[in-house]
């Protein structure tokens, strides 16, 4: 047992951090209101390799592993959870998905230069209809000749405007359902993808969401990721790694929360002295910090089983459930020590507070995670367990 | 025990909640697109005599008694947090003078605020003084048969769009209440604040400079400020729970309504037993509150202290409130996060009530107060 980071990962660490301060805090308040991505943020992003931070240095990336990449996730989420949820969904779930199943010759073709920040990633997985029951998808792939023919439509795709690569899983036999009759396709936005409706959203404003729509977008076979028909499967092996990272950027908000509590607590004078000195906000303080720490230690923990190669399923359903209500309970509990501060425009615990409710929800919904942290541990006693 | 409303106040509930469903839910939307409750509605809801909702009829009010207030209220709450949140603070500065004035300041004042030609705004807290109002810094200095108010106030609802305010200042004698007519030269107001929810809701700082208000304004009397201020907590604090029930109840429908039309897995999702979880978790709150509410009014209609009852309303309201209107987003799913859905308005919308009108924590120490003053045991913030 060795709790301590190596030190070249002190060191990305304090890149990271560097980076998030300098680069990333100043434009998150005007990329929120703007409702926009600062593509500026995203090319010095690129420019310093954190677009391809878990991957190998063959494929063009840094090589930092999933301890890195959660690094890089985690200082991210401090600053602005908007430019942690473009990253994210680059490398964790739209180059991760080429990484963890792509041929060599697609890795080449496509993980180097998204690793290398030339190509932004998406995942295309969501429809209107499948939400949380993923597996009746309805878009479809026919084979035509040495390529498939995409018709559908898929929603609330992070990145559906800006990305040029994106992972996209449709039905090939509709008489195999999930398991069988799904296959994922590398598609680029060249092929034809349109990008539909724009979503306005509550937060994470400062990232992009949209529809993608597929009207015979024509996808040569040769970008088949992984075996015909077994498309879900990937996507969940996908899933797993991008529960884990985002479990780290919800540490990274529910850290900051926490600073931003104590700065305030010991300024602000209420009956005569700083509030830090009541218990009602004592206690929401200790709550907090003890939440963060065993989120840091699940995060953690979890990168770790993944480096060694261990099945993490259920500890990554983990990171994303707890990770996601540790950083919603202390933002909230940060806006109430705040008060009507908190509820004001003007400081960013606000747009924290909008931000933190969607990680709740997207990448698989905190009741799916509970289903799939249920399912495993079911399984584990020879129960099989439907959602 | 008898739990059921009289035919009157079930009348009226009956016609709070049409109008509210008529005229104000289909503008909730935009009120907050725009940042503004529009003064139409606020004519609309004065002919109703809503504005004078509580006042006597002397003063053109529509003498709700306190239960029949808790429904307007209510039903405002669940159509426009927003709206529901400007119709408040006026009422409660009606409230003041009702309470506290002399018959001319009553005369003077609370006919124009029934009948909406003035809006009221109740101007206590500071930015350095917000738990504690005690420790405020607006002076009021006597100045001939006036006083003259420097300093300022902050988080004052309707200000910029009030007519009448009621505003609390340190005298020599110590806090004071004032009635400061909008048109008092050296009163101004500060830019909007720019807010998480409640977006419909005009809410700015208040800036007192050398304001000449004559003595003949003071509401109550001289150094009794505080105790003016947070005898209107009373009301206040019943009138945001109200608010905060509407709301509830608005979030829970809502939520009932997309799990009775979305399919998941084969079958809606109202058929999942986490989703049951969540409606039935939400009703139990809701009733929780509604019993809350209508307790403390009735006390307040048999003219008995309610103060208690009233601050466990908001604060079991604001609790109430916010954690409906998260698990409905959560039922929502991706929808939830979407603008389009009025889920999302109502969770920013939400997050205030915890915070406006008294703190969370505040209220815990004055309930607390109440449980230990029972053991003999005083308690201080």
């Amino acid at each position: 047992m060795d709790f301590t980071f190596p030190r070249e990962m002190e060191k990305f660490r304090k890149l990271v951090r560097e980076f998030g301060e300098e680069v990333v805090r100043p434009a998150a308040k005007a990329a929120d209101e703007k409702h926009e991505v600062d593509m500026d943020v995203i090319r010095q992003a690129a420019a310093i390799g954190l677009l391809g931070v878990p991957f190998p240095q063959k494929y063009g990336g840094v090589g930092a592993g999933e301890t890195g990449y959660c690094i890089l996730m985690e200082e991210l989420g401090k600053v602005c959870t908007s430019t942690a949820t473009t990253i994210g969904a680059h490398i964790g779930i739209g180059a991760m998905s080429i990484y963890l199943d792509g041929t060599e010759a697609q890795k080449q073709k496509y993980l180097v230069p998204l690793a290398r920040g030339e190509k932004l990633g998406a995942f295309a997985l969501t429809e209107p209809n499948a939400g949380s029951d993923a597996a009746s998808i309805k878009t479809k792939a026919v084979r035509d000749g040495d390529a498939y023919l995409l018709n559908g439509s898929k929603i609330y795709i992070t990145n559906g405007p800006l990305a040029d690569v994106i992972s996209v899983l449709a039905v090939t036999d509709p008489t195999l359902g999930a398991h069988g009759g799904v296959t994922a396709f590398i598609g680029e936005k060249q092929f034809g993808i349109q990008v539909g409706t724009v979503e306005k959203k509550m937060g994470i404003r400062g990232s992009a969401t949209s529809e993608l729509i597929f009207e015979d977008v024509r996808i040569p076979a040769e970008n088949v990721l992984g075996p015909v028909g077994l498309g879900f499967i990937t996507f969940m092996k996908t899933l797993d790694t991008g529960r884990l990272t985002l479990g780290a950027a919800t540490l990274g908000g529910a850290e900051e929360a926490l600073r931003i509590a104590i700065d305030y607590a010991r300024v602000r004078e209420a009956f005569g002295k700083p509030i830090a000195h009541k218990q009602s906000i004592q206690f929401m303080i200790a709550d907090m910090a003890a939440e963060v720490e065993a989120l840091r230690s699940l995060v953690y923990r979890t990168a770790w089983m993944v480096e060694q190669g261990m099945p993490y399923t259920k500890e990554a359903g983990m990171c994303k459930l707890l990770g996601s209500q540790t950083a919603s309970r202390n933002i909230h509990r940060a806006l109430q020590i705040l008060g009507a501060l908190g509820y004001s425009r003007d400081f960013p615990v606000e747009r924290m507070f909008r931000d933190a409710r969607i990680a709740e929800i997207f990448e698989g919904t905190n009741e799916i995670q509970r289903i799939v942290i249920a399912s495993q541990l079911f399984k584990e006693v020879g129960i099989r367990i439907r959602p | 025990m008898d739990f059921t409303l009289n035919e009157e106040q079930q009348m009226f509930g009956q016609m709070f909640g049409d109008f509210m469903a008529k005229e104000v839910a289909p503008r909730a939307e935009a009120i907050d697109a725009e940042g503004e409750t529009p003064s139409e509605l606020l004519e609309q809801a004065a002919m109703q005599g809503f504005l004078g909702a509580i006042l006597p009829e002397d003063y053109m009010g529509a003498a709700l008694d306190m239960t029949s207030y808790t429904l307007l209220a209510e039903a405002w709450g669940r159509a426009d947090l927003s709206s529901a949140t400007v119709f408040h603070a006026h009422m409660m500065t009606a409230m003041a003078i009702l309470a506290h004035g002399t018959e001319d300041q009553k005369a003077t004042y609370l006919e124009a605020m029934a009948m909406g030609e003035k809006l009221g705004a109740f101007a206590l807290t500071e930015p350095a003084a917000g738990s504690d109002p005690a420790g405020m810094l607006t002076e009021a200095k006597p100045d001939g048969s006036d006083y003259l108010l420097n300093g300022v106030k902050s988080w004052v609802t309707n200000a910029g769009r009030a007519g009448t305010y009621v505003v609390f200042a340190r005298a020599p004698e110590g806090v004071t209440g004032f009635i400061v007519d909008a048109d008092t030269p050296g009163l101004k107001v500060g830019g909007r604040e720019k807010t998480l929810g409640l977006r419909g809701a005009e809410i700015r700082a208040l800036y007192l400079d050398h304001a000449r208000v004559p003595a003949a304004n003071v509401l109550g009397k001289v150094g009794h400020g505080l105790r003016v201020a947070l005898s209107t907590m009373d009301f206040a604090h019943l009138s945001l729970a109200a608010l905060t029930l509407g709301g509830a109840e608005q979030a829970l429908d809502l939520g009932v309504q997309f799990a009775s039309e979305r399919k998941q897995f084969g079958v809606l999702i109202a058929k999942k037993q986490a989703i049951q979880n969540y409606l039935a978790d939400a009703k139990l709150k809701i009733e929780a509150l509604r019993h809350l509410i209508e307790h403390a009014s009735w006390l307040a209609v048999q003219g008995k202290p309610y103060s208690f009852e009233a601050t466990m309303a908001k604060l079991y309201g604001g609790q109430a409130i916010y954690e409906t209107a998260n698990t409905m987003i959560q039922v929502h799913g991706g929808y939830g996060y979407i603008v389009d859905y009025p889920i999302s308005r109502l969770y920013r919308d939400a997050r205030a009530m915890s915070i406006i009108g008294g703190s969370a924590e505040i209220q815990r120490v004055l309930v607390a107060r109440h449980v230990l003053a029972e053991a003999g045991i005083e308690v201080k913030p």
